[in-house]
This record gives structure tokens, sequence and C-alpha cells, in this order.
């Protein structure tokens, strides 16, 4: 069918909409970042010297790649990287591990006990995410909730390290962000027609046979879905690492906070951001080939 | 296959009964069927009447509450679907989207650990059978709806099941696509030898597609036989009435002859010389069931048939190979009649017209229930 004029008009209205958005709110910020990360720290407000000077010989720029050069001078900068991808890969894997099974049942639980299991699934967004963190710190620290029953039932005699340290900090990753996976994979496997499973055992594949070669393959847009919704925010995940990792546990969006607020260095800083992003864009790309190469 | 001595029937369905939670009566109410192998079977029915909830626990899907399920002697009770020799058609098709026309048809053959090779050359060989080969390499979208039925029934067929269940096989192609695909699925189902069982509410597929028929009502077996037998010989007024038009007559045997009944039909205000050498005693109520296409419409006064109603044409629907009719009787009881148009002159009848209604003593059927 031939879209008439009007309709192709309303299409770039509706295509306008989020553009615009995107403009505003992403594209221009980033050119600001980009350009900060480009000057020098100075004293004063702001505290980075201007993108354009004016001196005897007129306007002329001033950007250098110097802010950039000492990420890669300095390991610091490259272990919290390595580190975030670390904690954020494993995160999002066990976020995958147990999400998919969560998001399975209830897909397949009847009609009335979905809502009420979705219900459950987003409960914990009713409460502050910081105040959820706190709360894990309540359990895991050294006299908190956990060690206490440990210790009170005789299982261990010492109490465990629990927090400060890369294991609480992938607790906390896992657990604020395990909603953000199953809501994705569920609404994939809701629309699964379920017809193809009896298909698949109809013609001879054990229910494990017929997950792999059927089931997964299909719901493998809300994997990537459900990875990218977990593994983005999660990289510049600042709050989890500061409240419950150790000295050891770095990670970008903690050495980012660090720059900015404790040094005051806003050209690092916003080098820092633009690094992350451009470290982001390699998954993103990744996962979105293959996303197009399988609906194709 | 090997003769045995006494062979156990090739599907035997033995006293099945299957009820759902907050049915009113059950699905499938004790069904007992044998199907013969290399049959061509269809179950007959309306929606609901339990034909699909017996194909489902045939392919596993569904267990019996009662009775047994047996294939070449073996009883299927704990046979899960992907160890039953059956295969079936759904009626969506069910066909993997994300798998290649070629994938589809080899996934059963797979699951059975086969060679690639041996895969491959099963798959070419069933493509061909479905005309489908020059389209291996397409995804079920890219198919159209007649193209998508052919891979669904390569897909089912290629593991060369003991049993075949095509579920409204035809249902989702348009009218013409339909009755090319009936005479390919017998084409089909001749040159592969495999028992087939067909599940359909259209009576049209079953009875030119079947060798026998199963006709089902509320989960029992209504009727059991041939195409023909169960068209020219229903047994019960459902039978009649579901497969096929029919004019339905109360009446009262008031005499016999020895090979004919009188019958007096008080709607149709009439009285009826009707065929029946076994005889009934005066006074049974029966009901008379007449196909529209046996009864003749004239001008005149038939005089050489002996059961003669005179009416008004009240409509008339051109259906092209036929015409129907509806005729009031003076007590305005409406009858159906079907006029084959073998002339290519206009219909000579026209609402309004005053005509003679006949009809053979051996053409209505009598019910006695």
């Amino acid at each position: 069918m031939m879209p008439g004029p009007g309709s192709i008009w309303r299409r770039w209205a509706v295509l306008a909409l989020p553009y615009a958005w995107l403009l505003l709110f992403f594209l221009v910020p980033f050119v600001i970042v980009f350009k900060i990360s480009l000057a020098d720290q100075q004293i004063g407000v702001p505290p980075y010297t201007p993108f354009l000077a004016r001196d005897d010989g007129g306007w002329h720029i001033q950007a250098s790649a110097a802010n950039y050069l000492f990420l890669l001078s300095d390991s610091l900068y490259f272990r919290a990287y390595l580190n975030s991808l670390r904690f954020t890969a494993v995160a999002t894997t066990i976020c995958l591990l147990i999400g998919y099974p969560m998001a399975y049942a209830i897909a397949r639980a009847p009609g009335a006990w979905r809502t009420r299991l979705l219900l459950l699934v987003i409960l914990p967004f009713w409460t502050s995410f910081l105040i959820r963190v706190y709360a894990w710190i309540g359990l895991l620290k050294e006299n908190g909730v956990i060690n206490n029953a440990l210790l009170a039932m005789g299982l261990i005699h010492a109490p465990l390290p629990l927090i400060n340290n890369a294991f609480s900090v992938q607790i906390g990753l896992v657990y604020s962000y395990l909603p953000y996976m199953i809501l994705p994979l569920y609404a994939t496997l809701e629309k699964l027609d379920w017809t193809l499973l009896e298909a698949a055992a109809d013609l001879g594949a054990r229910p494990w046979r017929a997950f792999w070669s059927v089931t997964l393959p299909l719901s493998l847009p809300g994997v990537a879905a459900g990875a990218l919704l977990v593994f983005i925010p999660m990289v510049g995940e600042f709050v989890i690492p500061d409240l419950l990792g150790g000295p050891d546990n770095l990670m970008i969006g903690k050495v980012l906070w660090d720059e900015f607020f404790t040094n005051h260095d806003w050209p690092l800083a916003a080098a820092v951001a633009v690094a992350m992003l451009a470290l982001l864009l390699l998954p993103i790309s990744v996962i979105r080939r293959r996303l197009a190469k399988g609906v194709a | 296959m090997n003769s045995g001595i006494a062979a156990p029937p090739h599907l035997a369905i033995d006293q099945v009964v299957k009820r759902f939670a907050g049915g009113v009566h059950a699905a499938v109410g004790g069904v007992s069927l044998n199907i013969a192998k290399g049959e061509f079977f269809a179950l007959l029915g309306p929606s609901g009447c339990g034909k699909t909830t017996l194909l489902r626990m045939l392919a596993g899907f569904e267990s019996p509450d009662e009775g047994r399920i047996l294939i070449d002697g073996a009883d299927m009770k704990g046979v899960p679907p992907y160890a039953r020799p059956v295969n079936m058609m759904f009626q969506s098709y069910a066909l993997f989207p994300h798998m290649s026309v070629a994938e589809n048809v080899g996934f059963g053959l797979k699951q059975e650990k086969l060679s690639r090779s041996q895969i491959e050359s099963r798959v070419a060989a069933m493509l061909d059978l479905v005309k489908l080969a020059p389209h291996a390499g397409r995804k079920p979208a890219q198919l159209s709806g007649g193209e998508r039925q052919r891979v669904a029934l390569a897909r089912a067929l290629v593991k060369e099941p003991k049993l075949l269940l095509l579920d409204e096989p035809l249902a989702a192609l348009d009218r013409k696509l339909r009755e090319e695909t009936r005479f390919e699925l017998v084409r089909i189902q001749q040159r592969v030898g495999i028992t087939f069982l067909v599940v359909t509410h259209d009576q049209e597929e079953a009875l030119s597609m079947a060798q026998r028929v199963a006709v089902m009502n509320q989960g029992k077996i209504a009727q059991l036989g041939e195409p023909r037998e169960v068209y020219e010989h229903p047994q019960s007024r459902f039978v009649a009435e579901f497969i096929g038009g029919v004019n339905l007559f109360d009446g009262c045997v008031i005499g016999h002859d020895g090979r004919h009944l009188t019958v007096s039909c008080a709607d149709a205000e009439a009285m009826f010389a009707v065929e029946y050498p076994e005889g009934l005693a005066a006074g049974a109520d029966v009901t008379l069931a007449l196909r529209p296409e046996k009864i003749e419409v004239s001008m005149q006064k038939p005089q050489e048939l002996p059961n003669r109603l005179s009416g008004t044409v009240r409509a008339v629907a051109f259906r092209g190979e036929a015409s129907s009719c509806e005729v009031e009787l003076p007590n305005g009881k409406l009858l159906r009649v079907t006029l084959s148009n073998t002339a290519r002159a206009a219909p000579s009848l026209r609402a309004g017209d005053a005509v003679w209604l006949g009809f053979a003593s051996s053409a209505p059927v009598v019910l006695k229930s």
C-alpha cells in the first residue's frame, strides 16, 4: 500500500519527537561533556578553561587530548574500567541465570497468578533504591543479620567476611538489577506460542532439547534487551560499589565521582565519562548486530 | 509390516474417557474405535464435541482418565509425546519461525540422531513430495498459507509415523485452495501409506477425503461408517442435521404393507409412503429425514411419485452448480430443496411461484429417535 502524503507527514511527526528528545537530552549534553573533556582544569567558575579563548591574535580554540592520554598513562583508570566490566559481566550473567527461569515460570503461570507474580517482581521499586542497598549492609555486615544467625546456629565460629568485598558488590548489583532482566524476558516469553513446544515434543524432542532449540532461540530478543538494560547502567554504577564495596573494588562510576567531587577535575571526569561511553558502545553494537541478524 | 497371527488393530481406542474440571459432561465420554493400517479416517463434529481432546490424547498431550489407547498393541499409557510413533499436523501449523523450511522438516529427524546426509536426503525427498523443494531455504514467514500448510504436513510425515494426526488441516486455507488441497492430501496419503486421522468440523472435508467417518457429539461417537453411509443413512437426528442440509418431519406410523410404511406427518399435514422393509408397529413415533436434493420440483402434480406436496416458492439462492430453494407448505412449514443447474438457461423458478414437490418412497430416512 502506498502511504499518502498525509501519512508520511504524520510518520515524520511521530519520529521527530523521540529524535528531538534524544538530541536535547542526550546529544547536546554529550557534546558539552566532550567539550569539557578537551579542556584543562583551572581555578574559577566554571573550573575548566573555555573552548574558545580570545587573546591578542583573536579567537582561538583551546583543546587537547591530554586528559585522554592521562587516562592511558595511569593504570588506576584501566583497572577501574576492567573491574567495572568484570563485575558487570558476572552480575549480568547471574541476573540472566536467575531471571530467565523466573520470567519463564511467570509466563507459564495461570492468568491470575501472572499479575500477582509480576507485582512481586516490581514490589522492591516501592522502596528507595538507596534504602534497599543500605539494608544489605545491615544483612551482610560483620555483626549483621546473616552472620549473627549463622553464629547463633553454631554453623560458624567467626563472622564471615560478607561485606566490603567483591562478593557484596556482586550481590548488590544482582539484587538491584534483577527486575530489569525479568521484565523484558517475561514480555518475550509471554508472547511465545506454546504450541511450538508441543510441536517440538511431537517431533521427538525431549523437554530440555525443545527448550534449547525452540524456546531459547525465540526468546533471544528478550535476553538481549534484558542484558542491555542491566549491563549499561551497571557499568556506571556508583552507589553499590561505594556502599557495599571495599577499597579493592574500584568501579569506574566511583572513580568518576571522585574526580568530579573530590578532585574537582571536571575535564578529567568528563574524559572518564566519554571513555566509558565509548567502552559501552562496543557490546551494544555487537548485541544489536546479532539481534538484527536473528530477526532477518 | 510382518503379518502376525491375529494381529492387533493398528490403532485401538478402548473406552476412553476424559473429564476437565468445570465441564458439564465428560469432554470425551467413553469412545471406542479401531482404525486399520493405511486408513484415511475422519473425526467429524461440531466444536466442543471432544474430537480435539481425543486427538490430543492420541498425541500424548492429554492423558485419558479411563480407558486405553493402543498402537499396534502397545499401550500408550504414560508414553510422553516425544516417544510416541505418532506425529501431528497442528491447526496453526506451529512451524518454527526461526528455522528454514528444510530445518523445520528436518527437526524431527535430528531428534532421532540420524546422520546429516540421511537427514538431508529424506528432507529433500519429502520436500519433493509436497512440491516445496525450491523453497527449502525460506523462513515460514516468507511462505504463503498453502505453502506453510505443506511444510507442516512434510514435517509431520518425514518421521514416517505409524499414525498421522491432522487437526483441522484445511481450516486456515481459502475455499479454492481447500478444494485442491483435499485431493492433494488424499494423493499424498496413498503415496506414503501412513494412517491418517483427520479432525474436522467441516462435513464436506470429512466426506470427501476419508474412507470412514466417525461423527462425534458431546464426547461420544454418534455414528461411524463410510461417508456415503453416514450421509444417506443417518441413524439419529443429530447426524442427519449436522451432515448436509435436511428436512425433518415428525410423524406417526399408521400402517405397514410389507415393504412400505405409511406415516402421517402432522407438521406437513400429509401422509407419506416410506420404504422400510424392517417394518414398524402402527402408532410408533418416527422422524423422517429428507435431503433437499432428493425432492423433485415441478409445475404439474407429479403423478409418478408416491409422495406429493404443494407449496409456494419463498426464495431461490443461486449457488453456481446448484440453487437452494425455500418452499413454504400451506401450513407454513418451510422445506429446503436443491435444484441442480444442469441447463444454462435462466432459472424457471421465482419467489411466489406455486409448485409441486415430490419424492420417492426410498428418499426419506426413518429415524426412530
